[in-house]
């Protein structure tokens, strides 16, 4: 028999505890907030009429986290698979900011990364997310967000690891490109003159 | 930068992603820790990209309206036993 059949306060507790999580991996998963509301709401749907499925209350959360991701991609598989090549597609994945931003000459005497990082808001770190294509946005965010294995996103996407590997290279790739182009329209201080101008 | 005696720094920044993802097999894993214990400039971008992904980390949390919060205890509260 389930644990959760005839708890219903049990289960609102849990998923009132869980909902900035939720709504935070959904709102980064769809890129928008009115449809990361509506994944979230699916998801607590389906959990309550499949949570006789449940075996221990202490899976809870790892069992509602899959279901809000396979609810999205159940929608989105296809396309993040398969996405439509585009130009930014052939874009290399070796663009590094810490080569940007970092200057041997002050190993010694200072610590320029850190002190760029420390400049960088949320909000910049939301856009430059927000901004990457669905197929790296979604592998980048099950990776560094929600901390999902490798062959655990093959398995989500249905595509080979290799295909993880690139992806998320390319996608951190494109995040950070994105994270040095705001730091130069917002004339951050802190960005080694000289250094200003992309290829 | 500086060779290491067991991997170059080309090599090492090949497996630097999955090594912070913790993602390689041990073999590999040692021959970068080895590396990044004698090469700073390797270990300062290590440190880096792991200081980014603790940046990013976060971004999985967002704080529900209120009206969204009561949206769903209210869809909770309609939910038949």
């Amino acid at each position: 028999m389930s644990v959760l059949l005839d708890d219903r306060d049990w289960f609102a507790n849990h998923v009132l505890s869980l909902l900035p999580d939720l709504l935070g991996t959904a709102r980064r998963l769809t890129g928008n907030v009115a449809d990361a509301e509506d994944l979230v709401a699916e998801a607590v749907a389906r959990a309550w009429i499949n949570r006789g499925a449940l075996q221990h209350r202490d899976r809870f959360r790892g069992w509602t986290f899959r279901i809000l991701t396979n609810l999205f991609l159940e929608q989105r598989r296809a396309e993040i698979a398969h996405p439509i090549e585009t130009s930014l597609e052939a874009v290399s994945d070796d663009f590094s900011l810490f080569e940007r931003i970092h200057q041997p000459f002050l190993l010694w005497w200072g610590d320029t990364e850190r002190e760029f990082l420390d400049r960088v808001f949320r909000e910049d770190f939301e856009r430059a997310l927000d901004g990457l294509p669905e197929c790296h946005r979604v592998v980048v965010t099950l990776a560094d967000i929600r901390g999902l294995r490798y062959k655990e996103i093959a398995d989500l996407l249905r595509v080979p690891i290799g295909t993880v590997r690139s992806r998320l290279a390319r996608g951190r790739s494109l995040l950070q490109r994105a994270l040095w182009d705001h730091a130069l329209d917002a004339g951050l201080k802190g960005i080694p003159s000289g250094r200003s101008s992309l290829p | 930068m500086s060779n290491a005696s067991i991997i170059t720094c080309e090599e090492a920044l090949t497996l630097l992603a999955e090594y912070l993802d913790g993602e390689l097999e041990h073999a590999d894993r040692s021959s970068l820790e080895h590396h990044l214990a004698i090469c700073r400039a390797c270990y300062s971008r290590a440190e880096f990209e792991r200081l980014l992904r603790e940046r990013l980390a976060p971004l999985g949390s967002e704080p529900p309206t209120p009206a969204f919060a009561q949206r769903i205890r209210s869809m909770i509260e309609r939910f038949s036993l």
